[in-house]
């Protein structure tokens, strides 16, 4: 899958992170939901970000693609501020967000669907080559593409919407929550189609509930905790962390 | 065979005044009321230029009336993504929580009501008629609504802004995340809509119908109690509930109660929305896809709790 993108400037330092997040604060009303939330994901990298059910993952992602607002702080991709943009703009930039509960388009179908991913782009031998890719990822999604979106499982929903995510093709993907209510089979062919997509060259940022799963495909991970980063390291350190392992490994 | 004929022009019509209504409910959850005042502006528009820049009948004659629908089409059209440019946006990017539903629809019927007395004011309240022989046939009508629709259809279908129209109209949020600017395809959206209405204008006055000030509120009523029943939001059910509203009308004439055409239409509505209150075509998808959702909660109800904070955040 290439990345290379007309729009796309060369990056500019190889050593840079790609994208630099440093102590963002984002409040729903009174509440804060991330108090400070500081990491980096450098180029080629897969990163898991593990927690907790309202740890603030969630929101972490979606204040990166300026869906929400955050009130201090800041978050640079590829040395770009992203604080004045909107979700159009971060798109524009190269980032994809695969939305928790998928949010796929039910009234379109499988094909129009992934077309719809390719929107930035708008040109007809560069989607149909990328849908030859995504077919190829999830040969599922081949043999539904006349079907509308609302009319897949669970599972093919989540390869539909990462499908979808891939076809803007981006330069970092954000996942939230691929595995959520998914089978166990599935969530892992999932991963294992995550695992091909960073081959190919693509950054991902990948928020999971099932930790073990998560940092089985990242080479680092962060735990979030009541909107702070509690701990960060590579993927085997914090499968290997105690404190890790009782409280999101299920102990053992 | 010609009450057929008159049954489905009747019903063409309507259809291509209730797709505004339908397209712009789509994408804003809005209804916007001062569709049927662009309606009738340009009906104006369209009387204005072809009587008296082209010379009406005698002068311009078929071609007239071309060149004063396509006048008539733009005005429109400049029109309808004036006010939402003007009127609309600004309350979208202002107002919050509950206002933001009731703001942008008291807003509608304020621009509906300055439409009605500034046309009150420029054109008087006399009725104004094109000339009876500038109407084209009945079959012309049918075929000139069949062609327009089809063209949406393929609009909608086929293109790239058609797809953005359908994603921001299901889900604005998720097609912002593909790039789609909702703002440009709210815009297209108004345009299409109003352009439809032109033509609608155009084929109401030149066949049955004056132009007046208060035009809008008769015809526009009956159009958006179209794509009510057809399912508001829904492209095939603006269409589908115009051309059952045309047989309707048609065949209440043939009863003794002609004269309740309009209280017998609102009649049946009523009853419909009692039994399938999301419209005739709004619900099978609407009803479907919530089925869906719902079902999809609650698998997740089994391996996490998250499950359970998200029911509760979607109930």
């Amino acid at each position: 899958m290439r990345t290379a993108h007309p729009f796309r400037p060369p990056p500019p330092d190889r050593d840079e992170p790609l994208l630099d997040v440093a102590g963002i604060e984002v409040r729903y009303g009174g509440i804060r939901a991330l108090t400070s939330v500081s990491l980096h994901v450098r180029r080629g990298e897969v990163v898991a970000l593990i927690g907790a059910n309202g740890a603030g993952k969630t929101t972490t992602l979606r204040s990166l693609v300026r869906v929400v607002p955050w009130s201090a702080g800041r978050a640079t991709f590829n040395g770009v501020d992203l604080s004045p943009l909107s979700t159009e703009e971060v798109t524009e930039l190269g980032i994809s967000l695969v939305p928790e509960g998928r949010a796929i388009f039910p009234n379109l179908t499988v094909r129009e669907n992934l077309e719809i991913g390719a929107y930035l782009h708008r040109n007809k031998q560069a989607m149909q080559e990328s849908l030859e890719d995504v077919v190829k990822l999830f040969p599922r999604l081949g043999e539904r593409l006349a079907q509308e979106g609302g009319t897949l499982s669970g599972g093919e929903q989540q390869m539909l919407a990462i499908g979808r995510a891939v076809m803007a093709r981006p330069s970092l993907l954000l996942l939230d929550e691929p595995s959520l209510g998914i089978a166990p089979k599935l969530a892992r062919q999932i991963f294992e189609a995550i695992r091909a997509i960073a081959a190919s060259g693509v950054t991902v940022l990948v928020v999971e509930q099932n930790t073990r799963l998560a940092l089985e495909v990242a080479a680092r991970g962060y735990v979030l905790r009541t909107g702070e980063v509690a701990k960060e390291g590579a993927s085997k350190a914090l499968l290997d962390d105690p404190e890790v392992r009782e409280a999101y490994l299920g102990g053992h | 065979m010609s009450w057929l004929l008159n049954a489905l022009a009747q019903g063409s019509m309507i259809a291509l005044i209730a797709l505004g209504y339908t397209m712009v409910y789509g994408v804003l959850r809005l209804i916007n009321f001062a569709h049927s005042e662009v309606l009738m502006m340009s009906g104006y528009v369209a009387f204005l230029v072809d009587d008296r820049l082209l010379g009406g009948y005698q002068h311009g004659g078929t071609r007239g009336v071309l060149i004063s629908t396509a006048v008539a089409v733009v005005a429109a059209v400049l029109l309808g993504v004036g006010i939402e440019a003007f009127a609309y946006r600004p309350l979208r990017a202002r107002a919050r929580g509950a206002t933001a539903r009731i703001a942008p629809l008291v807003t509608a019927i304020g621009v509906s009501m300055l439409l009605q007395s500034v046309a009150q004011l420029a054109f008087t309240a006399t009725p104004q008629k094109f000339d009876p022989r500038l109407a084209p046939p009945v079959g012309y009508v049918v075929l000139i609504a069949a062609v327009v629709m089809a063209g949406l259809y393929a609009l909608v279908h086929l293109t790239w802004i058609g797809k953005a129209m359908r994603a921001v109209s299901v889900n604005a949020e998720a097609a912002r995340l593909m790039g789609i600017r909702p703002s440009r395809v709210i815009a297209v959206t108004f345009a299409i809509g109003s352009g439809l209405a032109a033509i609608g204008a155009v084929l109401y006055s030149t066949t049955q119908a004056s132009i007046e000030p208060t035009m809008g509120s008769s015809i526009g009523t009956l159009a958006f109690v179209a794509a009510v029943f057809g399912g508001i939001g829904s492209i095939p059910g603006a269409m589908l509930g115009g051309v059952l509203l045309g047989f309707l009308g048609e065949l209440v004439k043939f009863t003794s109660f002609s004269g309740m055409k309009d209280a017998i239409v609102f009649l049946l509505l009523v009853l419909v929305l009692l039994f399938r209150p999301a419209g005739l075509l709004g619900s099978a998808r609407a009803r479907r896809s919530s089925r869906r959702a719902w079902r999809g909660r609650a698998r997740t109800f089994a391996p996490s709790t998250g499950g359970i904070r998200r029911a509760c955040a979607g109930s």
